[in-house]
């Protein structure tokens, strides 16, 4: 049947399986709109306060759901403000399509109203971007882009389809829902290789990354620690791949990671290296991380084999696929006393060194566990960037795959509020969000979608008045210049919050936080508690930017 | 450092020259020469990239180009096994007591004069990379006005194609 672009768009993401859009109205998606209003009750639009958070709420939306998100803006400012959701979603691998109004085909390259070649500004971003010229192409191309979004590593792709595409008619026939296409397997050679490697080794260490979350085999990756006897060192976009509380799961490494999941990968013989990128964030001075030792290197991209950090034995495969495989040839890996016993001594020592934290009224950890407490393993937990994020990341206990949302590669600000969004409305689960009064300053406006839509949303923002993390720095690095760092603001967040129509509180001791979070895991709606944090608390332990284990920071 | 040739066959549409040259840029890889055009598929483009790095950017540039969505066919092009040639036009001054001199070389080196003047020659120059290289440093001797360059094409030997031999890239 003929059909008019703008319903073809619909009819195709409905199609793919899209639920829910976020997304925010203008010029050039109008007809998309109108037919959005014609089949509301098949797909369900959200719209945000800004196009930023919309962004990330299709971002937050797919990492809790294994799906991919939808964001819908119009041309010109609708599609830049999307430009920063869009390059977190690409640098942290998650599938989003992003949909972009844009003027009429005639009017291209004439600077007209709104017009913004965004398919140029998101070329570097994007795992690839489109500009549908006809109505007939128009539903292949978004099934592409749904394909090309999950495929093997995933990442976002843009579809900018001009006024005139939408409005045109062209034969619509309901397609399939695509499947991703068939990724790379590693060979029966290269899994035996690893396999000996692995039952060579006296001292193995799993560092395992985002890769494993995205593949959902986190559960084997414990078992191949259990059966070698090895440990779990976990980057910040794999924490939730493996159960916190897992014996062998030492928490996350890196810069600001523990203690004892540092020590064991600097004292290991053996990394086994798996979904993960070998970030600058996580391994520190590149040259003495991998002194010594050898490194077993499993990535879907093959691109990021001995991209980063070279590797002894580098295995191009899908992950959940090697990891099996991996699982079923090891045999018996026999056990290594030593290495638990170094282990054992590490993590005493790690017991033994607790961060020093200023406050004898309300430290970061204080508020972390009184969340955590209170938390099911199927709630999602969302952060901002910053300190709030990576005590966060050092101290929630993550229990469940896909419920720790962070912004890891990009390290966006203001991503929180907008992912929180997508994972609640992805999970129907009450969703917590632990921000910063900087970041949450970045994206507050979207408390007003929390409450039109009335997310139970439980808002921390960790109020230390300044920029902590930068301040941090500034105090470690640049002799307490407190550039730009020091906000003097005069915010009253539980008044902003009644304003914007949620639940406001203020929490500047335990018991007036244990009071609030009463309320907040009882409430309906959004509700925001302002938790009052010295502004001198550090993020400890800390590895110096491009150093090495034994630069290592404790206090 | 080496140099390297790299054969690509891409789809012909908007954006894949970009999208190409922009991953070179964004990763701070160097491009010698690029050149691209139709091929017996309309809707396919062939390029040949030559490019000098180590064996690491040599590695890093094939993966990444591999990913780019446009990218069907991506080969590294073996010396031995594939013909190269490159078209430079070179303008150079010439005189009275140059002029003979200068065809005689253009006859050596089995050129082509395409443009005569009384005071330059424009010189067709055609081959792969080390005998053009020759004839160029040859010319400056009588100074170079001007010289313009295709850059470099590269072709397997025999039937063997990019198609059958380059690996069709993942995505």
């Amino acid at each position: 049947m003929k059909l008019s672009g703008a319903r073809i768009l619909i009819e195709t993401l409905i199609e793919q399986g899209t639920e829910v859009i976020f997304g925010y109205p203008g010029g050039t998606v109008l007809n998309i709109y109108d037919e959005l209003y014609l089949n509301s009750d098949r797909i369900k639009h959200i719209i945000t306060a800004h196009e930023q958070g919309a962004a990330h709420a299709a971002d937050g939306y797919a990492r809790a759901s294994g799906k991919v998100g939808v964001v819908l803006a119009t041309s010109g400012p609708g599609a830049t403000n999307l430009v920063t959701g869009i390059a977190n979603a690409y640098l942290d691998s998650v599938p989003i399509v992003a949909i972009t109004g844009n003027v009429a085909g005639n009017m291209f390259g004439k600077d007209s109203f709104q017009e913004v070649d965004i398919m140029g500004v998101t070329l570097p971003i994007t795992k690839h971007n489109y500009v549908v010229r006809r109505a007939e192409d128009l539903a292949g191309t978004v099934r592409e882009a749904f394909r090309i979004a999950m495929s093997g590593r995933p990442g976002p792709v843009l579809v900018d389809i001009p006024k005139d595409v939408q409005l045109s008619y062209a034969e619509y026939e309901v397609g399939e829902k695509v499947k991703p296409y068939a990724a790379v397997r590693a060979s029966d050679d290269e899994i035996k290789k690893a396999a000996a490697m692995i039952r060579e080794s006296k001292r193995p260490y799993i560092f395992c990354g985002g890769g494993a979350v995205t593949a959902g085999c986190g559960k084997e990756i414990a078992e191949i620690a259990e059966k070698t006897d090895g440990y779990i060192g976990l980057s910040m976009m794999g924490l939730s791949a493996v159960h916190a509380d897992n014996p062998r799961n030492l928490g996350m490494m890196g810069m600001h990671g523990h203690y004892a999941a540092n020590r064991a990968l600097k004292e290991c013989d053996l990394i086994v290296a798996l979904g993960v990128r070998f970030s600058d964030r996580a391994t520190g001075n590149k040259d003495k991380f991998s002194a010594g030792k050898n490194i077993i290197h499993i990535d879907v991209d093959t691109a990021e084999l001995n991209k980063n950090i070279p590797a002894t034995l580098c295995i191009h495969s899908e992950l959940g696929y090697a990891v099996k495989r991996l699982l079923a040839e090891l045999g018996d890996c026999g056990k290594h006393p030593e290495w638990q016993d170094s282990i054992a001594r590490f993590r005493k020592f790690e017991g033994e060194h607790k961060p020093p934290f200023l406050s004898d009224r309300l430290t970061p950890y204080d508020v972390i566990d009184a969340v955590c407490k209170r938390t099911t393993d199927n709630m999602p937990v969302a952060t901002d960037v910053g300190q709030n994020q990576l005590w966060t990341a050092q101290r929630y206990r993550v229990r469940k795959p896909r419920r720790f949302l962070t912004s890891g590669g990009l390290g966006a600000m203001g991503f929180g509020m907008g992912a929180a969004i997508g994972a609640c409305v992805a999970t129907g689960e009450r969703t917590v969000l632990f921000t910063g009064d900087g970041g949450f300053g970045m994206n507050l406006n979207e408390t007003m979608t929390a409450v039109s839509q009335n997310l139970p949303l439980v808002v921390i923002i960790m109020n230390n008045t300044v920029l902590g993390n930068v301040r941090q720095w500034q105090t470690m690095f640049f002799n307490k210049h407190y550039s730009a760092t020091t906000l003097n603001r005069a915010v009253d967040f539980p008044a902003l919050a009644k304003a914007f129509g949620a639940v406001g509180m203020r929490a500047e001791n335990r018991e007036e936080l244990e009071e609030a979070l009463d309320i907040a895991f009882a409430a309906d709606g959004p509700v925001i508690i302002d938790c009052a944090i010295d502004k001198d608390e550090r993020v400890l332990p800390m590895i110096p930017p491009g150093g090495a284990f034994e630069e290592l920071k404790l206090d | 450092m080496k140099k390297f040739i790299i054969g690509l066959l891409v789809t012909n549409e908007s954006g894949a020259l970009t999208r190409i040259s922009g991953m070179f840029s964004r990763r701070c890889f160097n491009i010698d020469s690029l050149t691209v055009g139709v091929t017996e598929d309309p809707g396919i483009s062939r390029m040949t990239i030559v490019m000098t790095g180590d064996e690491y950017s040599r590695d890093q540039i094939v993966k990444q180009l591999s990913k780019i969505h446009s990218v069907k066919e991506i080969k590294e092009m073996d010396p031995e096994n594939s013909v190269s040639r490159e078209l430079v036009i070179i303008k150079v001054r010439a005189d009275s007591k140059t002029r003979s001199e200068i065809i005689d070389a253009v006859t050596v080196f089995r050129n082509k004069i395409i443009d005569y003047a009384k005071d330059a020659l424009s010189i067709e120059a055609t081959g792969e990379y080390t005998k053009l290289e020759a004839f160029i440093e040859l010319m400056s001797t009588y100074g170079i006005i001007e010289i313009c360059r295709t850059g470099l094409i590269s072709i397997d030997r025999a039937s063997q194609t990019l198609k059958d031999s380059g690996r069709i890239s993942e995505h």
